[in-house]
């Protein structure tokens, strides 16, 4: 798992980076209340502003640590289901209960791989949160 | 829980009664269409007077106010409205007027609006204002529109607005509501403007700056005459957010610090009641050529003494709102500035700035104070340590109303973690200022042995913790049967 300067996380499979913010991120933010998402099918710039994240706090941009074409986001966090109906389910707690796995935000296909090598290794970014 | 008073209806039960009809009563037709009629009468609660009376003073006395409670609201001057200004603004030559009666007829309501005008140009150094704005956001949005105004008069195409990182929420989006694209400006280790950040971002494109200043850490920027020099050697504009007025009043102008234009906010500097209390008002004052910018109708005064509304200005933005301004709240302001005196308005600010300073030293043995020894008439301080040993921000606050305080203001600005932001303003007395730091540290105590006490806190309230996350998802906001 990898980590952005803006507190996202990523892990790649294949051509696939999957992206989340960090538990830090979730902890400074407080209970979540809504999450704007990227459009699907969409291609983004690396650090392009791709969603928010509105916590019971604060409003704070969602930026993509990767560039590439989102291909799927989070059902359980989504509006709509896959179906395009309204979710009337949705289950933003995950992201801070569980920020590195069911909070899960959104899956991108990577235009270039490059764009891992700017990102910090768990000890780098722990340190940086601790400065 | 109390019921709401639709629940306490009881069928039948009147607040009075009206005396039998002994006329006829003419029958009126009226065409109405059928699926614009009502198809029941309106479902209204039925109380007897003592009924409704009853309702209303156990809600009054349920609420947390200035006239009941220590209210230390980091930002928004909490200060006491003194009861001298409710007195005044309820006078009938105040109260029974229209907006649409002819001129001479209220040329003494024009004057009393003309006289605050002035006072403020005094006290900002300015050159004129309009008392339209109903709030100081509407303030700032009037602002940008005149900043939008006076570059497509001097046909310059400027887009950007440069703002620092630890402004009020307000400003961005006033910027943007007008069609201009914000550059945020970072601060630096002392917690001010950060100049090399500021160079790095103005260009040609940049419309105007927004600055609070003091700022919302309570710290005066000792840079604005070097900033203003910067701005103004590149064409920009420099606005001042009067949102910490408080803190210089009738010490410092802002004009006299190289501000174009400011707005002032009258529910905090000049103690009308805020936002729950009734209308605000957020005049907006300019100095200079900028000045003709300014909304229409303006106040003047005619050669023969009387007072009249100018319509005539192809500079100004025009109308920001109906009529002239929230007329009454504008009362009790000049109602304040003429009971201060000028002798006495400048102690508002240092009263304001000592309460601040000697609450933080009372407090700094408890709380990290990021920014600062020594602060303006608010600090912001943080509950990191706290934080540490698993009590947050929101913990502490929700246990201050237990002891009777309000709580500061929370989580602003953005730049301090685990923010309290501390404002006790000039009408708060030593010994108020002395229980509150007690009890903090009272606080402090339970921190350490009993967290699970503010974990759970208010006790004492009439609801307990509340759910913040349902509450912001799935609102109630209406009743229903």
């Amino acid at each position: 798992m990898k980590f952005s300067q803006e507190h996202e996380w990523v892990t790649v499979k294949g051509d696939i980076a999957t992206v989340g913010i960090t538990e830090y991120a979730a902890d400074q933010l407080g209970d979540i209340v809504y999450v704007e998402l990227p459009e699907i099918d969409t291609e983004y710039g690396k650090m392009d502003r791709v969603g928010s994240i509105e916590s019971v706090k604060t409003v704070s941009d969602l930026f993509t640590p990767i560039g590439g074409t989102v291909i799927e986001v989070n059902p359980a966090i989504s509006d709509t289901t896959p179906d395009g109906d309204v979710n009337d389910d949705q289950h933003f707690e995950y992201i801070n209960q569980d920020a590195y796995d069911k909070g899960w935000l959104f899956k991108i296909r990577m235009s270039d791989p490059k764009d891992l090598d700017d990102l910090m290794n768990k000890e780098e970014y722990d340190a940086m949160i601790k400065a | 829980m109390t019921k709401i008073i639709f629940e306490k209806t009881s069928e039948g039960r009147k607040g009075s009664a009206v005396p039998e009809k002994d006329i006829n009563i003419a029958e009126i037709s009226i065409d109405i269409d059928e699926e614009m009629k009502a198809d029941k009468i309106p479902d209204l609660p039925e109380l007897s007077e003592l009924d409704v009376i009853r309702h209303y003073t156990e809600l009054a006395n349920k609420n947390i106010c200035v006239n009941s409670h220590f209210y230390p609201l980091g930002s928004c001057t909490m200060k006491y409205n003194p009861c001298v200004n409710e007195e005044i603004a309820s006078m009938r030559s105040f109260t029974d007027i229209h907006p649409y009666q002819v001129e001479s007829s209220v040329s003494g309501n024009l004057e009393i609006m003309y006289l605050l005008k002035k006072y403020l140009c005094e006290l900002t150094g300015m050159d004129d204002f309009t008392l339209q704005p109903a709030a100081g956001a509407h303030g700032e949005f009037t602002a940008m529109l005149m900043t939008k105004k006076w570059f497509e008069l001097k046909k310059e195409n400027r887009t950007k607005i440069l703002i620092p990182d630890s402004a009020h929420g307000t400003n961005p989006a006033s910027a943007n509501m007008a069609g201009f694209e914000v550059v945020q400006i970072a601060s630096n280790e002392n917690g001010t403007v950060n100049l090399d950040d500021l160079e790095a971002k103005i260009d040609d494109k940049t419309a105007c700056f927004m600055m609070t200043n003091p700022n919302t850490l309570g710290l005066f920027e000792r840079d604005i005459l070097k900033i203003s020099e910067k701005i103004h050697s590149k064409g920009g504009l420099l606005y001042y957010d009067g949102a910490n007025l408080n803190a210089i009043l009738g010490l410092v102008r802002p004009g006299d610090a190289g501000f174009d234009f400011v707005h002032l906010n009258m529910h905090k500097t000049f103690s009308t009641p805020h936002g729950g209390g009734g209308p605000g008002a957020g005049p907006v004052g300019a100095k200079g050529k900028l000045a003709e910018c300014l909304p229409l109708p303006k106040i003047i005064q005619k050669e023969d003494k009387t007072f009249s509304l100018m319509y005539d200005n192809p500079s100004s933005i025009g109308r920001v709102k109906a009529f002239y301004g929230n007329f009454l709240v504008l009362v009790k302001a000049l109602a304040y500035i003429l009971s201060m005196g000028k002798d006495e308005i400048a102690n508002v600010a240092k009263l304001s700035v000592l309460n601040a300073n000697y609450l933080l030293k009372k407090l700094e043995d408890i709380y990290e104070i990021p920014y600062g020894k020594s602060c303006m008439h608010e600090f912001v301080a943080s509950a990191d340590r706290q934080k540490n040993i698993g009590v947050t921000a929101i913990d502490i606050c929700k246990r201050m109303l237990d002891y009777g305080f309000h709580a500061p203001t929370v989580y602003f600005p953005l730049i301090v973690h685990e923010a309290l932001m501390i404002e006790p303003t000039e009408t708060e007395s030593i010994q108020t200022l002395d229980l509150y730091s007690e009890i903090l540290h009272k606080i402090q105590e339970e921190t350490e042995k009993n967290p699970d006490l503010l974990h759970e806190a208010p006790h004492n309230m009439p609801v307990k913790r509340l759910d913040d996350v349902t509450a912001a998802r799935k609102p109630d906001l209406a009743y229903k049967k």
